[in-house]
């Protein structure tokens, strides 16, 4: 308090502006993520009518019990954990095979190496010579469409290799070959256990990125059967593709089945986006992390 | 002398070869990967002077020359789309480049523990948000019929807007929802290029008797003016690279007209309507612009700042 006192007269009003305006932002950070968790557990009348605010009126979770019976969205769901889980394997294993030659100065390729990766940051064929090529190897349709044309980021790549050279010192690896060891026993035996925080790091921003994809998702596969999650999102919540029992048959009116439909889309937001949210605050740190490593030029 | 040097240098390699083998196995995966998926495609480029002819494959298809870049300079597209585009990311870039910045130095000044963590926290929510959920969102809230926003409209004595399909809000909705997603992430990196600096300066600062508005304009700003201008420089570099997902899934026949923008004009013509040359030619077209400003921005940033990418 006593502290509070000595400021000046525009320090005051500056913390009083700042103060208020950074609250002003918290609401508006949260209420969109806040409605869309109370509408979906409303009833669909009082959403319809606007007396869902802040609260939730008439708590009903029929919404979700509809959703529950979606087929689709289950689908969608089985084959997003799935993606998102090898597709993350995938590309961890691309990335730090790459990243760890990169980061030791006694490999003599390395400038050569990157030259050829960081190339590709800044040129690249564009979508539709992709597209062609994915078609001429026959992957189209395939889970390997999903996994192989994206599976490494030159940028991940280079984090992990700032991290590798910044955190493992040199001398580890002269005093570990001076007793004899191996690039491998080294790599196996010190470098992957000193790596936990980085493999963190990147198994998180490769599965977010995996969960939510959505565009070669939409280039590549045309097999119901193999969509993810995102391309069903699309249908229910942006066209309106919903079946009538999803609905609900038994709804007497038109107008009530719309307002079925809207506490649905709600529920539909929430569910697909809970592994991300549920996940969040244990993992914010190490997101912030990686940007951290990111940062470090060198 | 020189055939000596070459000698001595392939002798070297070899021996680092010898010496390193595992290090250049575990590299070939990737650098497999990269020349089928980054490098082969850049051969498909060609077709932008050709006509695709699917059985005759990427090679064997005749040559045309300019005629796909003629048909796209003269369509009735051609203005739209660049257009779109331009508005779309310098809208982006006027407002998402110094709002995080901003944010940053904001959050800096925040002395109440609790408060700037919770602040962060939920700032950086809406990031892992996916673009489908995101679009989905602003469609629900701002729908003409149902939406919460068109019922506090109404509430308020206002009319209902039909947001979703008026071209001219198109732009609006667009940045300002990125806005909201991306605020919280995008100001980490400033929050850690501010964290580095040395609190001498501040104290001198205040010797100097000066406010914290002052401390913010002599300390923070000159410490994260690098920061923000190699950001800066990227960001320029791909103003022509508009995401395609965003602006796909927000498009309606209605608001064709302000949403069209090259990445979704190529995925029409190209994907949909299977005209490979000619938006191969549209996707060089813009290929071309991006390298040409990203040189451009570099070549300036160095002369006025001495920061620059290389």
């Amino acid at each position: 308090m006593k502290r509070f006192f000595k400021q000046s007269k525009a320090d005051i009003a500056f913390d009083i502006v700042n103060y208020s305006i950074l609250a002003v932002l918290l609401v508006i950070f949260v209420i969109p993520l806040w409605f869309v968790l109370i509408a979906s557990i409303s009833s669909p009348e009082a959403l319809y009518q606007g007396k869902v605010l802040l609260l939730p009126k008439g708590i009903t979770f029929s919404g979700y019990a509809r959703i529950l019976q979606q087929e689709e969205i289950w689908l969608g769901y089985r084959n997003s954990v799935f993606y998102t889980i090898a597709g993350t394997l995938i590309s961890l294993f691309f990335t730090f095979s790459a990243a760890y030659p990169l980061s030791r100065k006694d490999f003599k390729a390395r400038n050569i190496i990157m030259g050829f990766y960081l190339v590709t940051m800044f040129f690249n064929g564009g979508i539709i010579a992709t597209y062609l090529l994915v078609k001429s190897l026959g992957m189209l349709d395939t889970v390997w469409a999903l996994f192989l044309p994206t599976a490494v980021s030159v940028y991940n790549i280079i984090v992990t290799r700032t991290f590798f050279q910044n955190s493992i010192p040199h001398d580890l690896f002269e005093a570990a070959s001076l007793d004899g060891a191996t690039n491998m026993t080294y790599i196996t035996k010190v470098v992957l256990p000193l790596s936990k925080p980085i493999i963190a790091v990147m198994a998180l921003f490769y599965g977010v990125g995996k969960w939510n994809e959505f565009f070669n998702a939409l280039l590549y596969i045309q097999d119901r059967a193999k969509m993810p999650l995102q391309i069903f999102l699309r249908e229910f919540l942006l066209q309106s593709q919903m079946s009538a029992d999803m609905v609900g048959v038994d709804a007497r009116w038109a107008a009530e089945q719309q307002q079925t439909a809207e506490v649905i889309k709600y529920g539909i937001i929430v569910v697909a986006s809970l592994p991300v949210l549920i996940m969040y605050p244990f993992v914010q740190k190490h997101f912030v992390k990686g940007i951290m490593i990111g940062s470090v030029k060198g | 002398m020189k055939m000596k040097d070459k000698n001595s240098s392939l002798t070297d390699w070899k021996k680092n070869i010898k010496k390193n083998y595992e290090l250049y196995l575990l590299s070939i995966p990737t650098i497999i990967l990269v020349l089928i998926f980054a490098y082969f495609p850049m051969y498909g480029i060609q077709l932008a002077f050709k006509d695709f002819v699917a059985i005759d494959g990427i090679t064997g298809s005749p040559w045309v020359g300019f005629e796909h870049f003629e048909r796209l300079f003269r369509g009735y597209n051609f203005v739209r789309i660049i257009k779109n585009t331009l508005t779309l990311s310098i809208y982006t870039l006027a407002v998402g480049f110094p709002l995080p910045l901003i944010f940053a130095i904001m959050l800096n000044e925040v002395k109440l523990h609790r408060f700037k963590k919770t602040l962060q926290m939920v700032s950086y929510a809406p990031n892992f948000i996916s673009t489908v959920v995101l679009v989905s969102m602003i469609t629900i809230f701002f729908n003409p019929n149902n939406g919460i926003i068109n019922k506090l409209i109404v509430m308020c004595g206002g009319e209902e807007i039909s947001f979703m399909t008026e071209p001219k809000l198109f732009k609006h909705l667009y940045v300002w929802s990125g806005v909201w997603q991306t605020l919280g992430w995008n100001a980490i990196i400033y929050m850690s290029a501010l964290s580095g600096v040395d609190p001498q300066l501040y104290e001198a600062a205040v010797m100097d008797g000066a406010n914290k508005l002052q401390k913010i304009w002599v300390v923070d700003i000159p410490c994260i003016l690098p920061t923000a201008v190699i950001l800066l420089i990227l960001n320029c570099g791909s103003i022509m690279n508009v995401g395609f997902d965003k602006a796909f899934l927000m498009q309606n026949d209605l608001n064709r007209e302000a949403s069209d923008i090259i990445s979704t004009y190529v995925y029409r013509v190209g994907i949909q309507g299977a005209e490979y040359s000619f938006s191969t030619a549209v996707s060089l077209f813009n290929s071309v612009i991006n390298f040409i400003l990203l040189i451009t921005v570099n070549t300036v940033a160095k002369k006025v700042t001495d920061n620059g990418l290389w």
